[in-house]
């Protein structure tokens, strides 16, 4: 791919959708926009870069931003995060709100729904203690595909068995065929929507706890920290923050602290 | 370093497994079948067990019910490795003392994430 080419596709990828490309990642631009071209009818990347700068057709810009994301995602994933949620974050949390019975939760990247349906589900298991609460639990991201997937809740054996205790599975799930689907209990309990991180965020409403994990790594800093910024400004002041294990705020944003003793949670500043 | 004990009649997932559990730091051994796997529980107790279920001699569950009868057969944690994915046997490996259940074909991804949750890693 010639440099220019590799700096109009990336400029525009980024400008989209905030996932920085550097060169050494050309390789990435081959393997994901090629079924694409394909699709489309065109021989190469050449031909679609040249499609996609001769006619600035957005439902094309879409399709390349949304081959461009990477979705891997898995149930309870890290483990832990799940357990300080249950154990340290939400105990405080819920105190506070005992008036009120309200609580709303944001999963910043949502992809194929694994992240949120394990929030639900760590929720679903404290049982009597969150009777006649009011649950938010809303799932953004900025691949309609995957929020698709997400919202049908159905599962290979292979996406199950990463990270769902096999007792949670029997519990949650039911099995049709080859495909593991999640209990309608637990999936009306999540909302999807389509949202970019890289748009005002305040429409969203505010959120005691943020999910925004393994999505920030893909941005680079200046990015990050005016998304992690925007998220500050929808959380109240004991509000809690989770990021993915290669994340941190360090360096980043003066806005969130790490809490001490819980990995991968902060808190605002 | 953790013992982890593969049980499974096929010597090429015996192999698979093992590389994987050396992978993620177990000291491993191996039996083909489960009278044999009983037999190395009653001379050494292994931390984990990743169990298959049908074996010729004695099958997966007739070896974790005579296990669990063991003096400190209760120990162990024993995790099916099966091809069974049917919510019945599944529900049975649970009501008979297995701590995990995977489903084949599994790979290294899986494995990990089942021992995470157990607390073997
Ligand atoms: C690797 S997944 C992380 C899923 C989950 N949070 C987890 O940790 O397992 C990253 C997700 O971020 C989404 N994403 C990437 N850029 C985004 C943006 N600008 N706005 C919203 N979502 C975005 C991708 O579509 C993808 O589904």
């Amino acid at each position: 791919m010639s440099p220019e080419d590799f700096n109009f596709i990336s400029t525009l990828i980024k400008a989209r959708s905030g996932l920085a490309l550097t060169p050494d990642k050309a390789y990435l631009l081959e393997s994901r926009l090629m079924p694409v071209a394909r699709k489309h009818s065109h021989n190469g990347l050449e031909d679609l870069i040249a499609a996609l700068k001769a006619r600035k057709e957005e439902s094309l810009i879409i399709e390349v931003v949304e081959a461009m994301t990477t979705n891997e995602s898995f149930f309870f994933r890290d483990t832990k995060p799940f357990d300080l949620l249950r154990d340290e974050v939400l105990p405080p949390i819920l105190e506070k709100r005992a008036a009120k019975k309200h609580l709303k939760i944001w999963c910043a990247a949502a992809s194929s729904g694994q992240e949120p349906y394990s929030i639900a589900i760590v929720l679903k298991e404290l049982g009597a203690q969150l009777a006649g609460w009011n649950l938010d639990i809303v799932g953004t991201d900025i691949s309609h595909e995957i929020l698709t997937k997400a919202a049908n809740g159905q599962y290979s054996q292979f996406e199950v068995q990463r990270g769902m205790p096999i007792q949670l599975l029997l519990k949650y799930f039911d099995k049709k065929d080859e495909t593991w689907e999640i209990k309608p209990e637990i999936r009306s309990m999540v909302k999807y929507k389509y949202y970019n991180l890289l748009d005002k965020l305040s429409p969203l409403g505010g959120f005691d706890i943020v999910f925004c994990r393994n999505v920030l790594i893909y941005f680079d800093p200046k990015t990050k920290g005016e998304v992690l910024e925007q998220i500050a400004s929808l959380m109240p002041e004991d509000g809690r923050l989770f990021l993915g294990g290669a994340e941190t705020v360090l360096g980043v944003t003066d806005k969130f602290e790490p809490v001490k003793g819980q990995r991968g949670v902060y808190a605002r500043t | 370093m953790k013992t982890c004990l593969i049980v499974d009649d096929s010597k090429v997932i015996r192999m698979v497994a093992k590389k994987i559990l050396d992978e993620l730091g177990f000291a491993t051994e191996e039996a083909a079948d489960g009278q044999l796997a009983l037999d190395a529980c009653k001379a050494k107790m292994p931390e984990a067990v990743l169990l298959d279920w049908n074996m010729p001699v004695m099958n997966g569950i007739e070896f974790l019910r005579a296990l669990r009868e063991l003096p400190s057969g209760g120990d162990p944690i024993v995790i099916f490795c099966t091809t069974e994915n049917d919510l019945d046997h599944i529900q049975e490996a649970m009501t008979s003392g297995a701590n995990e259940y995977i489903m084949k074909p599994f790979d290294s991804d899986i494995i990990q994430a089942k021992f995470q949750q157990v607390g073997l890693i």
